[in-house]
């Protein structure tokens, strides 16, 4: 009886397909990492279980550093040449409109503001400086410099930020939120790091039922 | 590609002299090569930290000025939560009392519990209210993880208000006690 030979097929596979796709998403994922920028104030923000990713336009940023010491960003040059100009109109500080456009963050007294803004770019490390004085709830510059972000946005609303580090103080965060209260800006966010919503609680409850968060 | 000549002696000899050199296969093995870049991808996928930033809302009350125009609140719903330093908690349910028998420690963990368990005692749901108040010496975490705290529980109603110097100093005066129990 004659049996039918099966022919012994090779069990090398071509490779060459896998190891296109092997690179092809090595590559992208190295061109999609953003790297992270080095930032010249350290912060460590707390964990939240807000889902709601932060906002990168449109930004008034005020930050609280580990020692309570406070510190204002923006992104939008043409209102920050906007508010130049008013603290040179009003407070006449004689203040370098392009450098102050260019800077990075503010973390001087109104004061001390000009002499800030010589500093090279390099130098101004939050450690360093001493920040926007709230302290004192008579002289809470950030209430000035509030005021001045609401005009220079006039009417439209900023997405305001706050970046605190875990360790500061209660007191630094109530003096923000106060300098906010008085220009009545009452919405904002808190900038956190993500966390998982624990299992059991009643918000894990309504994820789990598909209800929308309205966070 | 350039080949190499590697006829060895071994193969037939078409004549005297002449050599043939035995074509090679160009296809290389390569199952080294996705090794590579596996390892390379898990790596990368690895090592890359989700550093997106979350943003948590909080919405301010405008400052009434007047009392009237104040929000009231059913004292049976009410619960008062303190942040002292050192990640102390303490609350009390409803008004303190003159001799702070209901003036109660707690931390970070257990606080829960007790959301939970008053939010389920309360009558009516919408009586629920928390009031927030860290003191001088609590830090941004604390604040944060207790706003949080009020996410995680679905609390829709909550209050920051500062605290009073009589709660302040109860605060005080329990933290001293708790270190000098630890001691």
């Amino acid at each position: 009886m004659g049996r039918a030979k099966l022919p012994r097929k090779s069990t090398s596979i071509d490779m060459t397909a896998m190891c296109d796709v092997a690179f092809l998403l090595l590559s992208f994922f190295i061109l999609t990492t953003k790297f992270k920028p080095s930032e010249a104030i350290t912060v460590v923000t707390p964990k939240s279980v807000a889902a709601k990713v932060a906002p990168q336009k449109d930004i008034v940023e005020i930050i609280i550093d580990k020692d309570g010491k406070v510190f204002l960003t923006m992104d939008d040059e043409g209102k920050k040449e906007t508010i130049a100009n008013a603290l040179n109109a009003t407070k006449n500080l004689g203040l370098d409109v392009n450098a102050f456009k260019k800077a990075q963050f503010f973390g001087a007294s109104f004061a001390s503001l000009a002499s800030f803004l010589k500093l090279p770019e390099d130098q101004r490390k939050g450690h360093l400086l001493p920040g926007i004085p709230i302290q004192d709830t008579a002289n809470n510059e950030l209430v000035t410099w509030m005021t001045l972000v609401r005009d220079a946005y006039q009417g439209q609303k900023p997405n305001l930020l706050l970046k605190g580090d875990n360790m500061a103080k209660y007191p630094a965060f109530k003096s923000v939120v106060d300098a906010f209260k008085k220009n009545e800006f009452l919405k904002f966010q808190l900038v956190t790091n993500p966390e998982n919503v624990p299992e059991g609680t009643d918000l894990w409850k309504k994820s789990q039922s598909g209800e929308k968060r309205e966070d | 590609m350039a080949e190499l000549d590697t006829s060895s002696g071994g193969g037939h000899k078409k004549g005297p002299g002449v050599k043939k050199s035995k074509k090679l296969s160009t296809r290389v093995d390569l199952t080294p090569m996705v090794d590579l870049g596996f390892l390379l991808i898990t790596f990368f996928i690895f090592t890359t930290t989700m550093s997106q930033a979350t943003a948590m809302k909080l919405i301010l009350p405008k400052d009434a000025d007047k009392p009237e125009d104040q929000n009231k609140a059913k004292q049976s719903g009410v619960i008062t939560i303190l942040l002292g330093k050192d990640n102390h908690v303490f609350y009390y349910e409803g008004e303190l009392d003159i001799t702070a028998s209901n003036f109660k420690s707690s931390n970070f963990h257990d606080i829960r519990e007790v959301l939970i368990k008053k939010k389920y005692s309360v009558a009516q749901l919408k009586d629920f209210v928390v009031i927030l108040k860290p003191s001088e010496e609590c830090t941004y975490k604390n604040v944060v993880d207790i706003l949080d705290e009020m996410a995680i529980n679905v609390c829709t109603r909550y209050a920051l208000v500062d605290i009073s110097s009589i709660e302040s100093q109860l605060v005080k005066k329990s933290e001293e006690l708790s270190a000098a129990a630890n001691n």
